[in-house]
Parts: C-alpha cells; structure tokens; sequence
C-alpha cells in the first residue's frame, strides 16, 4: 500500500466510524426480537402462564429465602430491603452495574454475594446453585415488564467496549464471532433450531434443554463450548464485560424473568 | 426444597367442571444416566401422584423415568360440595409432599 493509498484508507475509516457510532451490523432498534418470539406456541404459552411456568417454583423459593435471616449478623435481605415487590422494583433492569469498591461492573449475582458477605456475615452462594438462582430469580422478576435500562457512563466504558469486543472476535476452533451469528443470521436455524438475537431479556431462565433454571453466564458459557472455545469460570471479569454489553445492546426491551426457552 | 405449587378455583357452581393445575419442584433423575466417570446416578423420580376431594379420590398418576423434571400435572374434575382438595406426590428415597387447597362451592 502506498503512503497516499494508506492516508485514504485511514480518512475513509475514520469517516465511517464517525458516522457509525454503533459497530457495523448491530440489529436496528426497529428489529429488535426477543428470543420469545422464536419460540413455539406451546413454549410461548408455558412461560405466560405463572401456575404452569416452571420458573415460579424459583421465584418462591427466592421468596422464602428473602425473609430467612442468615449469617453471623442474623438479617434477612428483608430486615433492610424490605419489600422486594417495593425496593427492587426495576433494579435487575439496570444490572451489570458499577461497583465502586471492585471498581469494575457486577452482576447481579455477584451484587447479592457482596451482600451476603458484607452485610449478612454469611458465605457466598455457589454459582448455579438453588438459593442463588432463587434469590436472583425473586429479584429480577420484580422487574418483569419494565424495560431493560442500562446507562453507560466514563467508569462502565470501558468494561462495555471490552465486551463488545469479545462479541465481535472470533473465537475457538470453529472460529466463529457471537455477531456472525447473532448480528448476521439471527432469521436463520442452526442444526434446526432459530438463532435467536441473543436478547437477555430473561435471565435466569427455565430452559427446556436444561430441565432447570440457569443463569445468562451459564447460557454464554454453553455458547462459548459450542464455538470450541475456552470458557471462562463463572464470575469471570470478561463473561461479565459481555453480559454488561449483552444487556446495553438489548436496551429498552422488556424483562421477561423467569422465561422459558427450548 | 420439596416445594409444589397448585392452583385452584377458590369458588365454583356445583356441578361445574373446574382445571386444577399442579406443580412439583423435582428433579425426575432417570437411573438411566452416568456421570463423566462411567457411574450410573440412581433413579430418583416421583412415582405417583393423587389428588382427593373430601377423602374421595378423583384423580391419580402414576410417574414413570421419561416424565421431565419438575412434572406439570393439570387436570379436571367437577365440583361437587364445598370442601378441601388434597394433593400427594410420592417418590423414590422418601419423597413426599402434601399441598392442601380449600373450595367453596355454591
């Protein structure tokens, strides 16, 4: 490439970056789905019904465990949260948040803990484990309806670029990208099944496949198997940098928590 | 937890047929699956589930390993007088849960 060939090629990216401040081949606003309405309406109807979604037996269960007191402190999240129909009203909407102590975003799962920890003296809840996917489920489901509203700011920047990052890079030894699929073909099937926009817009979920429920960190760690990639254990800074981008990217859609997907 | 869920009519017209919906948190194991290491998990499902209707059963199951986990059973049955409603799920290594539903039935 010659020195006037380069210059051309560096003003044209920098143009196009200027007038694309979303990367290339994100999906539209406009054409926004949720992976609900991929699905069958046998499933469709299972997640509408609360007396025959599965989910509900976690949401109880979270329910009770809100008003157990636990650890060395003898508090239940209820003691100063009080109502969850109340006080977490809408706040699962706005998670992966910053953490001023960690300095980097959390997720929700990892919000609770630190309460856990710090507050009720108590140990962290194992990963996938029942009570901690039942405390989630209760707290999400208080904002199931209302829209998904993460707000991106100079502390969370960086950890949102990292994530789209990870998105768009090729990965494993398929090495495919999350966007090739899910940017590019999300009206296609792979090996039958629809390839859904990978919308997060009901985690933690009862999945069919799964016979449970399960966290968006269990969903991209599936995800990652599939590319014949590494996964990354749970908790892991770079799964979170992509949940936090996952749920930006799906901005202003409604949660759905507890679904159910195939 | 051995939790289940059952949803009920709380009032109805006698004679009118009513849906009773149930769920039971289970895991429905198999017996039929291995472990990374080549070890068989044990069956562990729920075997059989009943519901009565003032002492007088109305309607059972019997659960066999290809039912799914956490079992969804919904089923009808006509209301006769105003009364209770009582649901048994049990399963293998001692499983057994009782939910109770009253209805009233004018």
């Amino acid at each position: 490439m010659t020195a006037r060939a380069a210059r051309l090629f560096l003003a044209l990216s920098a143009a196009r970056l200027f007038v694309e401040p979303a990367a290339a081949g994100e999906v539209p606003l406009s054409e926004r789905r949720s992976g609900y309405e991929f699905m069958s309406r046998e499933t469709r109807a299972m997640q509408d019904d609360d007396t025959g979604n599965p989910g509900t037996l976690w949401v109880l269960d979270g329910e009770a465990l809100w008003k157990r007191k636990a650890g060395a402190s003898d508090r239940a999240c209820s003691d100063c949260h009080g109502d969850a129909r109340e006080s977490m009203k809408a706040v699962a909407a706005r998670y992966p948040a910053f953490d001023p102590a960690l300095r980097r975003p959390v997720n929700l799962e990892q919000r609770i803990n630190a309460c856990r920890v710090g507050r009720q003296k108590a140990p962290a809840l194992a990963y996938e484990s029942r009570d901690l996917l039942a405390l989630t489920a209760y707290v999400t489901r208080q904002s199931r309806g209302l829209p998904i509203n993460i707000t991106i700011d100079a502390r969370t920047r960086p950890f949102l670029e990292a994530g789209r990052e990870a998105f768009f890079r090729r990965q494993g030894q398929l090495n495919l990208a999350c966007a090739q699929c899910h940017d590019d073909h999300w009206s296609g099937k792979l090996a039958g099944s629809p390839i859904t926009q990978a919308h997060p817009t009901g985690y933690p979920l009862y999945r069919l496949e799964w016979q449970g429920l399960g966290s968006l960190e269990r969903r991209l760690r599936g995800c990652l198997t599939g590319l014949r990639a590494e996964s990354y254990p749970y908790g892991a800074p770079e799964l979170v940098d992509l949940e936090l981008y996952l749920m930006w990217r799906a901005n202003g859609m409604r949660m759905e928590t507890p679904a159910v997907r195939p | 937890m051995a939790r289940a869920v059952v949803t009920v009519p709380a009032q109805a017209k006698r004679g009118e047929i009513i849906e009773i919906k149930t769920l039971a948190a289970h895991a429905m194991e198999t017996g039929f699956r291995r472990t990374q290491l080549g070890e068989l998990i044990p069956r562990d499902i729920i075997r059989r589930f009943t519901c009565t209707y003032n002492g007088v059963e109305v309607y059972r199951v019997d659960l066999h390993p290809a039912v799914a986990a956490n079992p969804l059973i919904a089923f009808t049955t006509t209301a006769t007088e105003t009364g209770t409603l009582s649901f048994q799920w049990v399963g293998d290594n001692g499983y057994s849960v009782t939910e109770i539903a009253a209805i009233r039935v004018e």
